[in-house]
């Protein structure tokens, strides 16, 4: 792999920009391999990246259906931050967003972080107290947020109406450190990393089933045929159901459709991320000037990759009161993707009934923030058996009533 | 768009009229089952890639729970029907046998 550097741009420039190779190979897949991933989204790719990386295996390949990053991780609105309520979540959602940080050297890839911040704002005193009570908790966990009062809202963003016709906003919960990165590069940067440990990406290659030997997993079957492992990590967000099905396990899992739009290009106007959870819409501003925008999933189950029409209206409107100059901008495109819901509302790292296949889904309408720590503790679990990041999340612990509740903290879908 | 009509009521409508209630045709496990049982009747839901049972509720008419059987992959529905079943009636099994081929009935109780 031949480094991203100023020093390359500039020779590039000398001859055409005829000598950039391509970011990953694309090989035939081999009969075995130590670790499949099935799924190639931004979790599957950082989970391989830090298999290598952190656990020096490498003899992996990671299986995806389409092509890469098509799924949520190409589908989401990019909305980075890490203040939950409970500590498991503190820990797994800082960890990454701290791995963020530094991601672009990381990885010689720029992932165009921006830290630009993130108000989520509260509308009725019971939102009030409720991020009150998270920024205390923060606190304690070591994750830096505020509760900030509506006058400084308004500082930090001018476009905003603070006595709306339903709501008033009455403070915010800030976190500084929060904001945006670009979806496409997480998911491009971890699969040229991991095609130069020698990792094989294998695209176009639809997983059919999962085989097994005495409650062992031996392999799986494709489109391209039957491919062995030792171990199986199953990292394809509203497909988890599906694939569990393959293996002979359920989840606590339902599949639903989760929509986002983007408006055509303005001039810059807001430099952070707002979310309006009790009028349910947030937005941001994209580099290119577009508003992006999102708001709740459709009600029913679904794995049709397109929302309903009636919650573009609902986003609209909130987000027209809350934001009075929307109100004149035209959309461009709007589009849906398949999320995994879980009922507590927090993700599942986890082994599960069959002996080498683990599983890494529910992150539901929030994980793309989380795409580096997943990765970083999930790899931990395929190579070790345990992992703190993880443990916390494994799929026993709804039998077992140790729910972690970030209903709350995760209001509005994002 | 998704749209049902209510066999309670005989009324056409589109997913706002209604609310999705989940899973149909649920096996009740209650106190004095095992933890097994308890946990699968609570959490473990089917999330199928196609054919699905699911309860509905007419919540913006005339707010009776009826039965839907649809497709979650094209939001095709094969029909609604009354609640007061324990299986979908013969007709639209039979729909659904023809128009998707190969598919596997399940147990119901
Ligand atoms: C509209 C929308 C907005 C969102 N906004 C935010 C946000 O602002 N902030 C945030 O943190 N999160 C957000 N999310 C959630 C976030 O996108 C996801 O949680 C995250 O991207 C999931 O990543 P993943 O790698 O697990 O899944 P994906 O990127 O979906 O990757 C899974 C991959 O598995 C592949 N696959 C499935 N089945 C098979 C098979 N049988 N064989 C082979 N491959 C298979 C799929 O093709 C897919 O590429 C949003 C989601 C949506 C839909
Ligand atoms: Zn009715």
């Amino acid at each position: 792999m031949k480094r991203y550097s100023a020093f390359a741009v500039a020779r590039e420039a000398l001859r055409y920009h005829m000598g950039w190779e391509r970011a990953w190979a694309s090989p035939e897949p081999k009969k075995k391999y130590d670790v499949i991933i099935v799924g190639a989204g931004g979790h599957g790719l950082a989970t391989a990246y830090y298999l290598g990386k952190n656990f020096g295996i490498t003899n992996v390949a990671i299986l995806e259906k389409g092509w890469l990053g098509g799924g949520n991780t190409g589908r989401n609105t990019t909305i980075i931050r890490s203040n939950y309520l409970q500590d498991p979540s503190a820990a797994i959602y800082e960890k990454s967003r701290s791995l963020y940080e530094t991601l672009s050297q990381d990885l010689n890839y720029n992932v165009m972080y921006s830290p630009r911040g993130v108000i989520m704002l509260a509308q009725t005193e019971h939102e009030v107290r409720g991020y009150k009570r998270t920024a205390h908790a923060n606190a304690l966990q070591g994750v830096s947020t505020e509760f900030i009062s509506p006058q400084r809202v308004k500082e930090i963003v001018p476009i905003i109406n603070l006595d709306g016709p339903r709501y008033p906003v009455l403070g915010g919960l800030w976190q500084a450190r929060a904001g945006t990165a670009r979806h496409d590069a997480v998911a491009w940067g971890f699969a040229r990393a991991c095609s130069a440990m020698g990792m094989d990406i294998i695209q176009k290659c639809e997983v059919t089933g999962v085989s097994r030997d005495g409650g062992k997993v031996t392999g799986v079957t494709t489109n391209r045929g039957d491919i062995a492992c030792d171990k199986l990590g199953i990292v394809v967000a509203g497909n988890s159901g599906h694939l569990a099905d393959m293996a002979g396990f359920r989840l606590p899992i339902e599949s639903v459709s989760l929509q986002a739009l983007v408006s055509e290009p303005i001039k810059p106007c807001m430099d952070c991320v707002v979310m309006a959870n009790t009028v349910h819409g947030y937005m941001s501003q994209s580099d290119k000037g577009e508003m992006v925008i999102g708001g709740g999933t459709d009600g029913f189950n679904s794995y049709t990759q397109r929302g309903s029409f009636h919650h573009i209206e609902e986003t609209v409107r909130a987000l027209v009161e809350t934001f009075p100059m929307v109100a004149r901008l035209k959309m461009l495109r709007q589009w849906g993707g398949i999320v995994d819901i879980t009922g507590d509302r927090s993700p599942i790292l986890s082994k599960t009934p069959v002996d080498g296949v683990f599983i890494n889904s529910g992150w539901g309408t929030g994980g793309f923030k989380a795409t580096p720590g997943s990765g970083w503790g999930f790899a931990e679990l395929i190579a070790k058996g345990h992992s703190p990041l993880c443990d916390e999340f494994s799929l026993t612990r709804f039998k077992e009533g140790r729910f972690i509740d970030e209903s709350v903290a995760a209001g509005v879908a994002h | 768009m998704l749209i049902l009509d209510c066999p309670c009521c005989g009324v056409r409508g589109e997913e706002t009229e209604f609310h999705s209630g989940g899973e149909a045709h649920l096996k009740r496990f209650g106190p004095g089952s095992s933890d097994d049982d308890f946990h699968g009747y609570l959490f473990e839901k089917v999330n199928p890639k196609g054919v699905h049972f699911e309860r509905w509720r007419h919540v913006n008419g005339c707010g009776k729970w009826f039965h839907a059987a649809r497709c979650t992959m094209t939001l095709e529905v094969f029909g609604t029907y009354s609640a007061q079943t324990l299986e979908p009636p013969q007709e639209i099994k039979d729909k659904i046998t023809a128009k998707r081929p190969g598919w596997s009935w399940r147990e119901f109780s």
